[in-house]
């Protein structure tokens, strides 16, 4: 129906998130642990915060990389 | 579909692997091909109650890879169409007693010394043993696939271990699609499924109530014909002999309420 989100819409944003951890073999709370352990080695070498710092899976073409967003204020 | 040997799998259970191997098995006997179709799922077999031929099972699978009896012997040949034969499960042993390298040398004497054109196997559920020693002899694959997330996923992941194992010619048969649904957008479209999975469908089974009319009673869809799904089976087996069939146009007349919703911008 047209007002509102249609539910395919949703399985399939789902879907492609949970496929790309998959084929990754990683798990969402595996990725969420590298993002502290990550926070720790920033930590250092400058004050890093973890507000801002995101770490995610992303398609690039055939391939999966794993993206590192670090803020540096 | 260049393959003889060639698996039906899915991942995930009651997506309707048993009724495609079943009505595909059904469908190319029919186009004239002599093929035998196999149940691997050990324990839990399921192919011969669904194309009506339980009461006719002596020997099975296991008492083949066994050697208590000959493929001959074993293969129960389905009267109602020529050149069908089935290779039940073993009920009652365990998905242990099924050796991978039996089985794929078993396959082989089928094509080249029994003179099948096809063999098609009934893979169990999961990705472990049972999958596996199915996947062994296998040139390519059928993945069976629901228009919903889970079986989309385990689809995911069956391709990935097919593909581990070097098996390339893999195809979804994309099965219990519901067209008014997808018109409403509430269900994945077959272009979704293509376009997450990455593979060619070579199947596009509509949801249809013959299909458990026909298991109820023992027959098989496509060799009494007629339903959507009969007809999309037979389509079906008709591309994987190689013949250019273009895909039905599933969807139904829309109804009054469908039109209205048309005339005001919906789909």
């Amino acid at each position: 129906m047209w007002w509102r989100k249609k539910s395919k819409e949703k399985a399939k944003e789902r879907l492609k998130l949970v496929l790309a951890y998959d084929r990754a073999r990683l798990s969402p709370g595996m990725v969420e642990k590298l993002k502290q352990d990550l926070l720790e080695v920033l930590r250092r070498y400058f004050p890093a915060q973890e507000e801002g710092l995101s770490v995610a899976l992303e398609e690039r073409g055939e391939k999966m990389v794993l993206i590192a967003d670090i803020p540096l204020r | 579909m260049k393959a003889r040997a060639i698996v039906v799998t899915s991942g995930k259970g009651g997506v309707g692997k048993t009724t495609t191997t079943a009505n595909l098995g059904a469908g190319l006997a029919k186009l004239g091909e002599k093929v035998a179709v196999i149940d691997v799922d050990v324990g839990l077999r399921n192919l011969d109650v669904v194309m009506g031929l339980e009461g006719r099972v002596v020997f099975d699978l296991i008492d083949v890879l066994e050697g208590r009896a000959k493929p001959r012997q074993a293969l129960i040949r389905d009267k109602r169409v020529e050149n069908l034969y089935l290779l039940p499960a073993s009920q009652t042993r365990d998905k242990e007693a099924l050796d991978p390298a039996r089985f794929q040398e078993l396959v082989r004497h089928l094509l080249l010394e029994e003179g099948f054109d096809r063999v098609l196997i009934d893979s169990p559920a999961g990705i472990e043993k049972g999958f596996q020693t199915a996947a062994a002899p296998a040139e390519g694959a059928l993945v069976v696939v629901n228009p919903e997330v889970s079986s989309v996923r385990d689809a995911d992941r069956i391709i990935g271990l097919l593909e581990a194992r070097e098996i390339r010619e893999n195809l979804l048969v994309i099965n219990r699609l519901r067209p008014r649904m997808v018109s409403r957008g509430d269900m994945l479209s077959v272009e979704d499924v293509v376009e997450i999975l990455g593979l060619r469908p070579i199947g596009i089974i509509p949801e249809d109530e013959q299909v458990l009319i026909a298991t109820n009673q023992g027959e098989v869809l496509v060799l009494k014909g007629g339903s959507p799904a009969a007809l999309a089976y037979m389509d079906t087996a008709r591309r994987l002999r190689g013949e250019e069939v273009p895909f039905r146009n599933l969807e139904e007349a829309p109804g009054l309420l469908g039109a209205l919703r048309k005339l005001f911008g919906g789909r």
